[in-house]
């Protein structure tokens, strides 16, 4: 784009920049949003659970739901990797484990779309400090 | 397009530029590169984050990690550990000064939970110097919904009812002063944005300049549209060269895009802004010695009426604020008056920028919402005293204000207590003093800067302020006089009342404010030649102490003056007449005799003084 000659040019802009940087910007309130780890303890962005975290950010920007998409080291669950937490705004952060790209799928559908509970839960010890 | 999934936000303030933070970023762009994770990781540098005593800063989004006192060399372990393996660099994370304990995410760090951004929202969060990342975070918006949305009236109301005020150290509210320069009918006006601040250690409004230009070219626009202004100036000090050179890109990067220049989104609005030079000097933040200095002429104030409103730059009506006034608009207009006016006390809506100093833990910029007390800014945010010492008095409002002590700490702060308090906003310095600072010394240092850039154009600033100076100087250095103090508050007084300028007329403040509230020391000093805090050389003595002495004569074959007597194996004595104060016989002796002390026998040292003063005078 050369000019932004209209407001409604610069409100295109904006979401076009907003499509690259929207993590940034989105990280400063996490609480309010969807916030999902994605645990990559050995491999990392550069390759295996990547994959999960693309495609969980780019399922959830097509669908409109606003959320954090971070990763953490081993979160302890080591057994079942790749592994993801989901906290949804207000609720306790729930972990997935064995998370591939089908099981995200049914994750974005079905728990963070509907709120239902699904298999393949990773029971947490609350007690933990 | 790809979608960036690690953000690595480094630095590139003015104070973490001096700790390399720009070898830092180049070596993670590099690290970056060398990994191939160019399409996932976005590098970027920012405006300041705040805390600029533990730079460099490298904040990690959207996970809010904060590192600090980063080195170039860290780089690639940040690179390996957390960008890669999801694990934080523990060593390089802030620490609680309290709990010594590492805190990993920025919004648990007690620095910034007290605090509400409005003005630095974007310092910290934006590549200042790419004009697309200031749109993602809604530049412009603002200008393009009073522009389409209201007319200049209604966009004057709303700033109005908003209640913001001037950050520039009055605090006249903005809305009116728009209302009355848009009344003004003229050819030509002008929108004039004051980015002087001289304050000594003052620094917010160059940390907005640097960290986010874009919402202050915006907000001159809108004012520009509200006033009737189709040219803006900023008149910036020519020692802000990062703030100059990011302000000259971001003006470039919105011309290019047709946001500043002819019909502005389509409409019939035109606007656009230039930069003037200062050369530094604190009367030039002054309104009218602004306008003479942008204009070619000497920097010096003159007579109001007129206003700027009225006359300003070139003899047309202006509109002059301050940085951090225009910093608020944007966002009062897209948020509403009422979402601000619900911020903040009484008459003072909204936040304040402060560069917190002095002896605080965490020293940086803060922005707080109005009616924040000053224990939450100094136990909270600013993290408590440093080593454990005693709070004495914060200064506030630089050279124009005062102190305010234990006794104020829990009033809210706003415009109306500080200069009930006897000090004042100002443009925002905020300097914590603690049991080692002497106040008649902190009076005297702003006395000294006030005798430096007086102007000179008027008699009681000119030589009024040079005599008060020169009391507070007798008066640290022992030599004060009786009815000094009383000469001090009368003179002050005068001073008050007859400069021209709001310079002199408020020059007095930190000598008045000290005098009402911390008399005592003003007293010790005079009557009972005694610095309590050791801060004042010239009432230390040297003092040798009978049960350590043991009479070995080394002091005395040192000591240039021969102030020191005593026989062999006797106790030795300073005179104190002679002696010059050097020091050499404390460092000679080997037995921890001689100590430097401020609570000599009085009649003693004020004997010693007043023979010395009358001799020497
Ligand atoms: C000696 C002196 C120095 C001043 N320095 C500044 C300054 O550095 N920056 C500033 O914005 N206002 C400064 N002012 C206040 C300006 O005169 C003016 O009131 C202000 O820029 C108006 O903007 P505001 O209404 O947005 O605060 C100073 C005033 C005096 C008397
Ligand atoms: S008060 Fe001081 S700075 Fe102001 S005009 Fe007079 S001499 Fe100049
Ligand atoms: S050097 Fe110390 S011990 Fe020796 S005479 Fe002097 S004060 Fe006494
Ligand atoms: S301080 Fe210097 S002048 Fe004074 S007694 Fe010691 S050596 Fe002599
Ligand atoms: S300059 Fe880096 S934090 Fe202020």
């Amino acid at each position: 784009m050369n000019g932004i000659k209209t407001l409604a040019d610069l409100k295109r802009k904006q979401e076009e920049v907003m499509s690259r940087m929207g993590q940034r910007n989105r990280g400063e309130n996490p609480e309010s949003l969807v916030q999902v780890k994605v645990a990559m303890a050995t491999c990392g962005i550069a390759s295996g659970a990547k994959e999960v975290m693309e495609y969980f950010m780019d399922e959830l920007d097509r669908k409109e739901i606003d959320a954090v998409v971070t990763q953490t080291g081993c979160m302890g669950y080591c057994f079942a990797e790749p592994t993801v937490e989901i906290t949804l705004p207000g609720r306790e952060a729930i972990v997935f484990g064995y998370v591939d790209i089908r099981k995200a799928g049914e994750i974005i559908e079905r728990y963070i779309g509907e709120g239902e509970l699904l298999d393949g839960i990773i029971p947490q010890n609350y007690n933990t400090i | 397009m790809s979608k960036y999934k690690m953000h690595l936000l480094v630095c590139g303030g003015t104070g973490c530029h001096s700790s390399e933070s720009y070898r830092l970023y180049e070596t993670l762009r590099d690290q970056v590169e060398k990994r191939g994770l160019e399409r996932d990781v976005q590098v970027i540098l920012t405006g300041c984050f705040g805390f600029c005593e533990k730079g460099a800063i490298l904040k990690v989004m959207p996970d809010n990690t904060f590192y600090t006192q980063v080195k170039p060399s860290d780089a690639e372990e940040i690179l390996d550990e957390h960008i890669i393996k999801g694990r934080r660099v523990h060593r390089l994370l802030y620490t609680n000064p309290e709990t010594e304990e590492h805190v990993p995410d920025s919004k648990q760090m007690d620095f910034y939970r007290k605090q509400l951004r409005i003005a630095l929202r974007n310092c910290g969060a934006v590549d200042p110097e790419n004009i697309d990342e200031s749109i993602a975070r809604d530049a412009y918006q603002a200008l393009g919904k009073a522009l389409t949305e209201y007319t200049p009236a209604e966009t004057v109301d709303l700033i109005k009812r908003s209640g913001l005020r001037g950050r520039g150290g009055a605090g006249f509210p903005t809305g009116l002063k728009w209302e009355i320069a848009a009344r003004n009918g003229a050819d030509q006006k002008y929108v004039v944005c004051n980015a002087d601040e001289g304050d000594p250690g003052a620094f917010m409004d160059r940390s907005i300049l640097e960290g986010d230009p874009h919402s202050v070219l915006e907000a001159m626009a809108i004012c520009g549209y509200c006033t009737g202004a189709s040219k803006g100036l900023v008149y910036i000090r020519a020692e802000y060269p990062l703030a100059i050179k990011r302000l000259k890109i971001a003006i470039g990067q919105a011309r290019e895009y047709g946001l500043l220049g002819e019909h502005i989104l389509g409409t019939d609005f035109s606007f656009d802004v230039t930069l003037r030079y200062g050369a530094g000097a604190f009367v030039c933040g002054e309104e009218t010695a602004l306008i003479h200095s942008m204009e070619g002429k000497r920097g010096e104030p003159s007579n109001k009426p007129p206003f700027p409103a009225q006359s300003g730059y070139l003899g047309k009506p202006s509109n002059v604020n301050n940085v951090e006034t225009f910093a608020n608009i944007p966002v009062i207009i897209l948020k509403g008056a009422e979402w601000f006016s619900a911020i903040g006390t009484g008459r003072s809506k909204g936040t304040k920028v402060f560069a917190l100093a002095g002896k605080i833990n965490n020293v940086g910029l803060i922005e707080v919402p109005m009616g924040i007390t000053l224990r939450e800014i100094i136990y909270e945010i600013g993290g408590g005293i440093k080593n454990g010492k005693k709070f004495k008095a914060v200064q506030t409002g630089g050279p124009s204000g005062g102190c305010l002590t234990e006794k104020h700490l829990d009033t809210p702060i706003d415009y109306e207590s500080l200069t009930a308090a006897g000090s004042m906003m100002g443009s925002g310095g905020m300097i914590v003093l603690d049991e080692d600072d002497c106040m008649v010394s902190v009076a005297k240092f702003y006395l000294g800067f006030i005798v430096e850039e007086s102007c000179g154009k008027c008699a009681p600033c000119r030589i009024g302020n040079k005599r008060l100076h020169e009391a507070l100087t007798r008066i640290t250095e022992g030599k004060g006089e009786a009815d000094d103090i009383d000469r001090l508050r009368n003179l002050g007084t005068v001073i008050k009342d007859t400069s021209l300028c709001g310079l002199g007329q408020t020059s007095p403040n930190p000598v008045l404010s000290t005098l009402d509230n911390f008399m005592d020391e003003y007293r010790e000093h005079v009557h009972d030649r005694k610095c309590r805090s050791g801060q004042c050389r010239g009432l230390l003595f040297y003092v040798i102490s009978k049960d350590d002495c043991i009479g070995c004569m080394a002091c005395r074959r040192v000591c240039p003056t021969h102030a020191i007597s005593g026989e062999k194996k006797g106790v030795h004595v300073i005179d104190q007449h002679i002696c010059i104060k050097c020091g050499a016989c404390m460092e000679k002796c080997q037995f921890d005799a001689i100590s430097l002390r401020n609570d000599y026998p009085r009649a003693t040292a004020a004997a010693a003084v007043q023979e010395e003063s009358s001799t020497h005078s």
